[in-house]
């Protein structure tokens, strides 16, 4: 062994001396715990930092917001409060038609889930293109093309109160798309209190702040696909647009799945892009689920702690469904790869 | 060795139980809209100064705490010893009867009595703090931008449509993007409402339903508004109950009258600079008056302190005569004292020309609000009120309401509130 060699295997025996002695000691109990309750004790012993964190910021919690949905009052205490049993629920869903708004008890609560299914709709389908179209491009032999991810991921990476900042600037009244079409002879357009011009911001908006996420997905699936598919269609002569319809398309489709999937649980969530760009306007056009929420339990002047509680359980019903589509739509990607 | 153990157990708690406020030790949350936050600061600094036994705490926070955090610290009976807020009479439970702890309860009477009322339970006497400002909400006018126009500024009971038309010929002329702008706000709207005709406050001293007055400014509002006169920003685009100041826009010269408050005072001189002059208008007139609403921000002792006599005496040091005269002079806010207020010569620390004409003209029209105005900084159920008409006027103006079902909304909205509070 030489001199250097010897050095540095004493340099490691010195730094791992003060795991090695901790190990000893932490070593004796749970030698003990192991005997005790076996193998399964010690997932249990390892699993119970993190079910504990989970518990307590996350089940206590839930249950908590439970109790609220089914009391009434402006106090924050539960003991303060009085127990109206579902009458929270039953004012929520009180409706003469689901699809008049104007037609409900709680107006607004339906205004925001009539906006929120919109904004489903719209930015699901565009982020799913776009996203799509993207992976497309940066899978080509293009110039550049690891400087081209990295300004497509680089939005993801942004706070979304900033997105929100950064695009609110630009679009409102003195903003710097005003000051482009002024400048180009154009006339400026207040684009934030035009109801159709406002949804469309937030839905854009959105998509910019995080296709880079789903593209990168994408992209995944598509260095997946073998290349020699790609080589037999080129010999046989096949038109790229059968090409991508026969062979891209059905092979990226599991991805494709987890894309959607992702993007509709996400866009259920939409706030704090929304919240920062449109702040709910003009009126309640842009006015979505999680802002009413946030609105009726903590900063109106009207707030009403059981009603928004009652609101988010109702939230997190559609959410633990399409969280089980995620799964299901996951596990079928899964046996679909084990199959092949 | 027991004997060890329990007296070192004692000791342990003991010092647990008074880590949270050691004698002596007074907290203030404070919040600033201008200076106010140095210049109390610096009365606190003399105070501590002549009292070395009383150590003062400012902690500085952001008006969203004091809306948002503060209720639910002291729904949990915690929170600073004194607070410095707005929503007052709301959440008056929770404030301390200085009344046995001054050294002079009838000097409190006498220079703050006209205002304890906004700030303590109804039916009680107690005296839970002083407002450090009073506000009065009132318009603005660009002079220069009236002036290049040729439009002549309306007269002191100028009303409503002479004020808009006027201010409408000035963007005109200017190429302006709107006459004028109103805060989104309950409150802001009010003043106008009552001067109107309106009375919220029913016989019974609940909520009353939307009346006649409430109803021809908000229709009026609403028609300046699709008109292009009111600029759209402003209520429009938000939802809910969200407060919107249009300041920046009349600062940076985008409307030439803008109705707030006196509190912008300060605010106005400090971005404005030299620009252009401008003139506070007080309130234009409707049918029934030329009305604005008071209200202000008070400086309470909150229940819960462990040091109420030393809270006591820092109250009664803030609330001194001239502590309120040079705090008021500095931060260029309208003193609530009746003293001050009575004895006049107030020297506003400014060399911007436009501040003392404005706040002259603040203090002028405070004395000229209407009874149905008057009633509401005490009155329990302002919030709610306001609240409701934020909400359903702005979607009235964005479309998606007609003005009849606002008026139903609205009522239905407080009534909510009521059942909800009860």
């Amino acid at each position: 062994m030489t001199g250097a060699a010897t050095l540095k295997a004493w340099a490691g025996a010195a730094l791992a001396a003060p795991v090695v002695w901790l190990a000893s000691i932490v070593n004796v109990p749970l030698k003990s715990w192991q005997r005790a309750t076996g193998t399964g004790g010690m997932a249990a012993f390892f699993l119970a930092p993190n079910m504990a964190i989970f518990g307590i910021f996350v089940l206590v919690p839930l249950v908590i917001n439970f109790f609220y949905s089914a009391t009434s009052g402006t106090a924050y205490f539960l003991q303060d409060r009085t127990y109206v049993g579902l009458e929270q629920y039953q004012r929520l869903l009180d409706c003469g038609s689901y699809l008049d708004t104007a037609t409900c008890r709680e107006d607004l609560f339906w205004k925001a889930v009539h906006n929120t299914g919109l904004f489903v709709v719209a930015q699901v389908a565009l982020m799913t293109v776009v996203s799509m179209a993207t992976a497309l491009i940066l899978n080509r032999e293009i110039v550049g093309r690891s400087f081209w991810r990295a300004v497509f991921f680089f939005p993801v990476l942004l706070s979304p109160v900033v997105t929100g900042l950064i695009w609110r600037w630009i679009l409102q009244r003195q903003g710097l798309l005003n000051l482009i079409v002024h400048n180009r002879g154009g006339e400026p357009h207040n684009w934030l209190t035009d109801r159709f011009w406002a949804f469309t911001a937030a839905v854009s908006v959105s998509v910019w702040a995080h296709m880079g996420f789903y593209t990168l997905i994408l992209l995944a699936g598509l260095q997946a696909i073998p290349r020699d598919l790609y080589e037999a269609a080129e010999m046989d002569g096949t038109k790229p647009a059968r090409v991508f319809w026969r062979i891209t398309l059905p092979l990226l489709m599991p991805n494709l799945l987890v894309v959607i999937v992702l993007t509709l649980i996400r866009a259920v969530q939409i706030f704090d892009e929304a919240y920062v760009l449109t702040g709910g306007g003009p009126g309640t056009s842009t006015l979505y689920i999680t802002q009413y929420i946030y609105e009726i339990g903590f900063a109106s002047l009207l707030r009403n702690p059981g009603l928004a509680s009652a609101a988010s359980i109702l939230m997190g019903l559609v959410l633990v469904v399409l969280t089980l589509l995620q799964l299901k739509v996951g596990r079928r990607g899964e046996r679909k790869g084990a199959r092949e | 060795m027991k004997k060890t153990r329990t007296l070192l157990a004692a000791l342990s708690v003991s010092l647990l139980a008074s880590a949270s406020a050691f004698a002596g030790d007074v907290r203030i949350m404070w919040y600033s809209d201008g200076v106010e936050g140095d210049v109390i600061q610096d009365l606190l600094n003399r105070f501590m100064k002549d009292n070395p036994d009383i150590h003062l705490t400012l902690d500085n926070v952001a008006y969203k705490v004091i809306q948002e955090q503060l209720p639910i610290q002291l729904e949990a009976g915690q929170g600073p010893d004194i607070a410095r807020v707005t929503n007052i009479k709301e959440l008056a439970q929770h404030w301390l009867d200085l009344r046995p702890l001054v050294a002079d309860p009838k000097y409190w009477d006498d220079n703050f009595g006209d205002t304890l009322d906004w700030m303590r339970p109804d039916g009680s006497n107690a005296i839970p703090g002083f407002l450090t400002q009073l506000t009065l909400t009132g318009g603005f006018a660009n002079k220069t931008l009236f002036e290049q126009a040729g439009v002549p500024l309306p007269g002191d009971k100028a009303t409503w449509d002479d004020w808009i038309n006027a201010a409408a010929q000035v963007a005109k002329s200017q190429q302006l993007p709107a006459a004028f702008a109103i805060d989104r706000s309950g409150h802001r709207i009010s003043g106008p409402n009552v001067s109107f005709g309106a009375n919220y406050v029913g016989p019974d001293g609940m909520p009353a339903k939307v009346d006649d007055g409430t109803k021809a400014f908000v229709s009026k509002l609403v028609d300046w508004t699709a008109k292009g006169l009111m600029l759209k920003d402003t209520w429009v685009s938000a939802a809910g109950s969200t407060y919107r100041a249009a300041a920046d826009d009349f600062i940076n010269a985008q409307i030439p009258f803008y109705y707030s408050g006196s509190w912008q005072v300060a605010n106005l001189s400090t971005k404005i600079g030299d620009s252009f002059d401008w003139v506070a208008t007080g309130s234009p007139c409707g049918p029934a008056g030329c009305s604005g609403v008071k209200g202000g921000a008070a400086l309470v002792a909150i229940k819960y302190t462990k040091n109420p006599k030393d809270v006591a005496k820092v109250m009664d040091y803030l609330a001194r005569e001239d502590v309120v005269k040079e705090f008021s002079e500095r931060t260029l806010f309208l003193p609530a004292h009746k003293g001050v207020v009575e004895k006049g010569g107030l020297k506003w620390v400014s060399t911007d020309k436009n501040v003392g004409p404005a706040l002259d003209k603040f203090v002028k029209a405070a004395g000229e609000t209407l009874s149905a105005a008057d009633a509401l900084p005490p009155w329990k159920w302002a919030n709610a009120y306001f609240a409701a008409l934020v909400t359903r006027v702005s979607q009235v103006m964005a479309g998606e309401l007609s003005l009849d079902d606002a008026w139903d909304k609205i009522d239905q909205d407080i009534a909510d509130r009521v059942a909800e509070a009860k």
